[in-house]
């Protein structure tokens, strides 16, 4: 056990953990954080995705360790009033179904949208294809995608 | 109505009016009545109108992406004339009055919610909509004709009331027999464009799934299971398990053994240091190859007579040419997103669970058969379902049953968590089913006589706990859509038999059920007779579906918008299938081109008839999420088992359909005052044949065993 701080959504957090505990079970069984979800454990699903220090990361096969020091932000924290352009496309195209595997996918949309603002179906594919939805919301999600890059360019701020 | 207790029931909850809309009789809409006495702790079906104006709808199905947490407020929002973003939802828990009207039992299913629920729902809210008038009427001293209810407001002359205003009122009124409903005309809501309600509360991580239940003092439990279906645990040492830091307790269950620690993580590696010796049992000789060839050799003889008409054997001896096909589909397993999860605490003489069922009454019963509690001592909250697909809907509630078990043996208040491979390996699956097909055809390529056996275990046999046991040994869900199947009544001579069979792995209802299957074979072998007569698949369709103006309607409609007849750029191939499941109507015409031994599905062109769309986009978006799950199931679904191990764990070898392999899907509504069908899993079964009648076009080979991933393709 070791005592470890790390950021998580800008505020400092105390936890005496196992350093090979994954992140994700310390976001949510420690800190109480279940906005990010466990669909695989081992990086198949995509469920799990935070982002650290920008990236986009499993956070199930993350030791907590390796993200001390840096930014850790999830779901909760993707903006202040489920504002992001993303979450507004997705409410607007009414993306999600059962909603489960949705955390993820926009943390990995808004990943992509940072770096390719105006994203082509290839990048879509590139970057989403780690993230399962069972309910198979994917045309969805890329329309959703495209929406908001759409309104992040007319001026809609992340 | 006993005034009384509705007075009472109304003053509870704060002075508001509140209607219940039970249907005693299944199907019949009987006059409403008071709230039935409560089964345990949880509320009744009804609609509250608060005094402080909130509208608060108690659902008697659940969420589970299917959309209905925004359409069944939006019928009563029609009725009660009020603003649909503004009605608070929740779910209800066990409750009789909460049953399926039809099916009568509590339960989400079988694509059925927004039909059955239909006229319930709506007039819940005329019913109040009257009432709140009677009361403006009264207060006012206005005849009841010049009142007018509105968005929440009732105009009385030249008073104005809001809903929350008249509540109290109106409930001391008597309740009227059987309100008029508005006319189509005047919908405001039923077939419009409405968003998702629970849209934004699933983008910002804030939506409670069973999963993210939180309570003082609440530890994690994970469960080893036996290895083998069927398997017993035979002794267990638990001592490395419990120096594991944050590992409370190790308790054995009737189906294992559980470690409950502060949190998952402590749990599983307490899990994995955890020895137990387990009795593998019989399970032990079930294997994937064994069982396919068994079922081989039973499909090949008549099973119990299913549908029979004239002599088919004769049939085909007579016939001009005869096609024969064996066909084989594994077990599959459900794969939510959300792994199967429950949260049970025990407080005395009583017990509370949390977890996203489908079947609310079934886990109740079960929990307070287990505790020795009368069931009203069992409250059981839904919370969002991340996915149900039917695993939710267990009708031996393995999942809750193991968690009380755990919270009774451990004493403590735990939430069981099952890991992505406790889930895969779970049982429950779509069946393993062998069919064994020959077809008669006449001189015009015709069919005349068509010989049918299935070969696959009962899931009607499985659902005995909630359903009873079932009355004829025919189960309908092994056979629907070869049994009733619109081609076959052209058939002269025909027979469709059923072997059921038993196995030690347990099966369950599986998105389309017994469709993900039969109409692979049927739409499969129609298009196998149509090109092996030289005729167009879509022409051959519409000769034999004839008489069959909603499986033509399908069918035309997406043969015109798919341009069926245009030809395809090179290397683009299409099928087309056609199927009616859960009273809808769906056509698919799938756009193909084969690369590196594989299909790549570039387009999915559907039409579907269900009626009245109640919510037009939500059918579209169902429509599309069985299209992506037909798809999975079509290029990857596939459970095998060695020695009674099941051989997948999780999804790297039990692989669903990502992103880069999701086609371009368009959905088109058939206009249709037809009556209503379900929209949730009707989309599933014309995917899979659609897809692979498509591939034959590219590469002249017929597939006749799921998933496609098992074949290498080669274009011709
Ligand atoms: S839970 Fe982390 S990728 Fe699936
Ligand atoms: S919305 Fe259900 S898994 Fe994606």
């Amino acid at each position: 056990m070791e005592k470890l701080t790390l950021t998580v959504n800008g505020l400092a957090r105390e936890v005496n953990v196992d350093p090979n505990m994954p992140l994700l079970w310390v976001l949510r069984d420690l800190l109480g954080l279940t906005g990010t979800k466990f669909g695989c454990g081992v990086a198949q699903c995509g469920a799990c995705t935070v982002h650290v220090n920008g990236e986009a990361l499993r956070s199930c096969v993350t030791k907590v360790s390796r993200a001390v020091g840096q930014q850790i932000i999830t779901i909760e924290a993707l903006s202040e009033n489920n504002d992001h352009p993303l979450q507004l496309a997705w409410a607007e195209l009414d993306v999600p179904q059962c909603g489960y595997c949705q955390s993820g996918q926009l943390m990995s949309a808004a990943v992509l949208l940072r770096e390719k603002p105006n994203p082509t179906d290839q990048d879509i594919d590139d970057a989403m294809s780690g993230n399962i939805c069972r309910c198979g919301t994917y045309p969805r999600i890329r329309a959703a995608i495209h929406k908001a890059a759409k309104m992040q360019q007319e001026g809609v701020k992340p | 109505m006993n005034r009384r207790n509705f007075i009472q029931s109304s003053a509870v909850l704060g002075g508001g009016l509140l209607i219940s809309f039970t249907i005693p009789q299944a199907n019949k809409l009987a006059a409403l009545s008071q709230p039935t006495a409560t089964s345990g702790f949880t509320p009744n079906a009804f609609l509250n109108i608060g005094a402080d104006n909130t509208i608060t709808v108690t659902l008697s199905h659940v969420e589970m992406g299917q959309g209905i947490w925004t359409t069944l407020p939006m019928l009563i929002a029609e009725e009660l004339d009020v603003d649909l973003k503004k009605i608070i939802v929740k779910h209800g828990g066990p409750d009789k009055a909460l049953n399926h009207t039809v099916f009568g039992v509590q339960i989400t299913g079988g694509s059925s919610t927004t039909w059955s629920e239909f006229d319930r729902y709506r007039y819940a809210g005329a019913t109040a909509r009257i009432m709140l008038m009677q009361a403006a009427s009264k207060k006012s001293g206005t005849d009841l004709k010049d009142c007018k209810a509105e968005n929440g407001i009732v105009i009385a002359g030249k008073n104005k009331y809001t809903y929350g205003e008249l509540a109290a009122d109106a409930a001391l009124l008597p309740i009227p027999e059987r309100p008029q409903l508005k006319k189509p005309a005047e919908w405001k809501y039923i077939g419009k464009g409405n968003k998702r309600l629970d849209a934004s509360v699933k983008t910002n991580g804030s939506a409670v799934f069973g999963m993210d239940i939180k309570l003082p003092g609440l530890l994690t439990a994970v469960v080893a299971h036996a290895p083998v279906f069927g398997g017993k645990v035979k002794s267990f040492d638990s001592t490395k398990a419990m120096l594991v830091p944050g590992v409370k307790q190790v308790v054995q269950i009737p189906t294992g053994v559980a470690v409950i620690a502060e949190h998952y993580y402590a749990a599983q590696q307490g899990k994995k240091v955890l020895s137990v010796v387990w009795e593998d049992g019989i399970g032990a000789q079930l294997s994937t190859v064994k069982q396919a060839a068994e079922y081989k050799k039973l499909a090949a003889t008549d099973g119990l007579t299913a549908q029979k008409k004239g002599d088919a054997a004769a049939g085909i001896s007579k016939s001009a040419k005869v096609y024969k096909a064996e066909y084989v589909f594994p077990y599959l397993a459900h794969a939510a997103m959300e792994p199967l999860n429950c949260t049970v605490r025990i407080d005395g003489d009583g017990c509370e669970i949390w977890t996203g069922t489908q079947l609310p009454a079934a886990e109740q019963a079960s929990a307070a058969k287990i505790l020795g509690f009368a069931p009203e001592k069992v409250k059981v909250n839904i919370p969002f379902l991340g996915g149900g697909f039917g695993r939710r809907a267990t009708p031996v509630t393995d999942f809750v049953s193991e968690a009380v078990h755990i919270a009774k043996n451990s004493g403590k208040s735990i939430k069981m968590v099952w890991s992505r491979e406790d889930d895969m390996k779970g049982g429950h699956y779509r069946p393993f089913f062998v069919h064994n097909v020959q077809v008669g055809l006449n001189s015009e390529g015709l069919p005349v006589a068509w010989k049918h056996n299935i070969v696959g275990q009962s899931i009607m046999q499985a659902a005995t706990p909630a359903f009873g046991a079932p009355k004829t040994p025919i189960d309908s869900t092994s056979v629907e859509g070869v049994m009733g199947s619109p081609y076959l009544t052209q058939v002269p001579d025909h027979f469709v038999g059923l072997h059921n069979t038993e196995e030690v792995v347990p099966v369950l209802w599986y998105r389309s059920v017994g469709h993900t299957h039969t109409a692979y074979v049927m739409e499969t072998m129609i298009d196998e007779l149509a090109k092996s007569s030289g005729q167009d698949p879509v022409a051959y369709r519409q000769r034999l579906l004839a008489d069959h103006p909603r499986h033509l309607a399908a069918l035309n409609l997406v043969a015109e918008k798919g341009e069926w007849k245009k030809t395809l750029p090179k290397g683009r191939f299409k099928g087309i299938a056609v199927n009616e499941a859960f009273g809808s109507f769906v056509a698919v015409l799938a756009e193909v081109s084969i690369a590196d031994g594989q299909v790549r599905v570039h387009k999915i062109d559907c039409a579907i008839d269900c009626g009245l769309a109640v919510n037009p986009d939500g059918v579209k978006a169902q429509t599309e999420s069985g299209i992506v799950f037909g798809l999975t199931m079509a290029l990857y679904g596939e459970l095998t088992l060695e020695k009674g191990k099941l051989q997948q764990n999780n999804f790297y070898d039990y692989r669903i359909a990502r992103m880069h392999e999701s086609p371009e899907i368009n959905v088109f509504i058939v206009d249709s005052n037809e009556k209503m069908g379900g929209a949730g899993e009707c989309s599933v079964p014309p995917t899979a044949p659609a897809i692979v009648n498509a591939i034959f076009t590219a590469t002249g080979k017929r597939i006749y065993n799921l998933p496609i991933a098992n074949h290498k393709l080669i274009q011709q």
